[in-house]
């Protein structure tokens, strides 16, 4: 078994593939540990993983320019590539890519909603549309990708402008871990914002990965 | 103290001034703009002159950096912040000393987006190049689209969405208005982190502007366009 890549090296530089397996899955930096725990409980070696850089996630206008490399880099190496990113903010831009190259990717507009499940998220997303969501992965990297980037670490005046209309932080947990609970929590009093656990576990990721033979 | 703190800005003469004031919005210095902003209106300069020539020069600096990546988010609300400031004290003067007007904007986010940011600095540039604006404030329905639009009469309706989930609510917007009949009466300017020129085509806008700074020339354009229409 790979060893667990760790969240400041997956924020920022992703991960290589290993070179093993008929099935190259390239990932968000943001799903690898949750991928790799779904690979090794369910013995999929057929699948090999490499991730884009977790931190794109702020700028989703590079996600498919990234996303392309790849997929041009590994095409001829593997049986079948798969995209474990969902629309992700890119406005269409991966499914136009993956129409284009033949590579499938996750159903749904973001990670949020396919680790509720994308049918339950769209139902329950209408009536909370002043959430601000976090995963495991998020709260974890809570302050490279949110409070650091949004220079609220520098002007902590700026939280009005940021986050003055939302009302609550919903914590998606994928798994059970006091500790991220508690971190979670701590995420949402400094936004100064309601907290709420919500347990996904691994939602529409699973079925997904599943159906990859 | 470093000489830079030691800057008073009452001794500076108007062109030491009014770069001062660059600087001091591209370093996000609210008081210091609030202050050279009265200096200013008591040497006798025109509000409207202070408003272009000085605050909105200042923040067309910020917004080049912003689009070539030097300057972030965090950098640009701390600038709008302090221009604000300035045009705080500036709009009463505007109305009064009769400064150009250039046409009216009704903005607003769309419904279910509670995003508002762009939305702000928008209608702020916009203010700034002597639009009227209307914003509408957050998630939007298409009712209070077109209640805005019976009553207010602009030239121009914004959207705004930060969410793939939200985006496609301009079209529902733009659609109503051409079932309506009321499409043609309206420049249809859209924006967001999500969308795209061929977006705004595909829904119908006349427009899709990737920033603020885009949103006050493209809205001139279209409003000179109109204006030359209707007097040919």
């Amino acid at each position: 078994m790979m060893k667990q890549p760790d969240d400041t090296t997956l924020t920022e530089q992703g991960l290589a593939p290993q070179g093993r397996g008929r099935v190259l899955l390239i990932a968000c930096g943001a799903l690898a540990r949750e991928i790799l725990a779904l690979k090794a409980l369910n013995g999929w070696d057929h699948m090999d993983l490499t991730c884009l850089p977790a931190i794109l996630h702020n700028h989703p206008e590079k996600i498919a320019g990234a996303a392309r490399a790849v997929i041009e880099k590994h095409r001829a190496d593997y049986d079948r590539l798969f995209l474990v990113y969902a629309d992700c903010g890119t406005g269409g831009a991966l499914e136009r890519l993956c129409a284009e190259t033949g590579v499938g990717m996750i159903p749904g507009p973001h990670c949020y909603s396919f680790f509720t499940g994308n049918a339950a998220f769209a139902a329950a997303a209408k009536d909370e549309i002043t959430a601000f969501y976090l995963t495991d992965f998020l709260t974890r990297q809570f302050d490279a990708f949110v409070w650091h980037p949004l220079g609220l670490d520098r002007h902590p005046d700026l939280r009005e402008a940021y986050f003055g209309h939302y009302t609550k932080l919903v914590y998606l947990a994928q798994t059970d871990d006091p500790a991220l609970t508690a971190k979670a929590e701590s995420c949402a009093a400094r936004l100064g914002l309601a907290y709420e656990r919500r347990f996904t576990g691994y939602g529409d990721l699973v079925t997904v990965l599943a159906e990859l033979g | 103290m470093s000489d830079e703190e030691d800057i008073i800005l009452s001794e500076l003469n108007d062109e030491e001034l009014v770069q001062q004031m660059f600087d001091d919005l591209y370093d996000g210095m609210k008081e210091e703009i609030e202050e050279a902003v009265n200096i200013l209106l008591e040497r006798g300069w025109a509000p409207y002159d202070i408003l272009t020539k000085a605050l909105v020069g200042g923040m067309t600096i910020v917004g080049h950096d912003f689009r070539d990546g030097i300057l972030f988010v965090p950098e640009v609300l701390l600038a709008a912040n302090a221009m604000k400031g300035g045009m705080t004290i500036l709009k009463p003067l505007l109305a009064e000393t009769g400064a150009p007007r250039m046409g009216k904007m009704v903005i607003g986010t769309v419904k279910g987006d509670i995003h508002d940011i762009g939305k702000n600095l928008v209608s702020m540039m916009m203010e700034g190049a002597g639009f009227e604006v209307v914003d509408l404030g957050i998630n939007n329905a298409v009712e209070a689209y077109l209640e805005a639009l019976e009553a207010e009469q602009p030239d121009i309706l914004g959207m705004s969405a930060l969410l793939t989930t939200t985006m496609p609510y301009m079209k529902v917007v733009i659609d109503t208005m051409v079932e309506q009949g009321l499409r043609d009466d309206y420049i249809v300017l859209v924006g967001g982190a999500p969308l795209n020129e061929e977006f705004g085509k595909a829904i119908g806008a006349d427009a899709y502007c990737r920033d603020a700074a885009v949103a006050v020339e493209t809205a001139k354009a279209f409003v000179a366009r109109k204006h030359n229409q209707l007097s040919a």
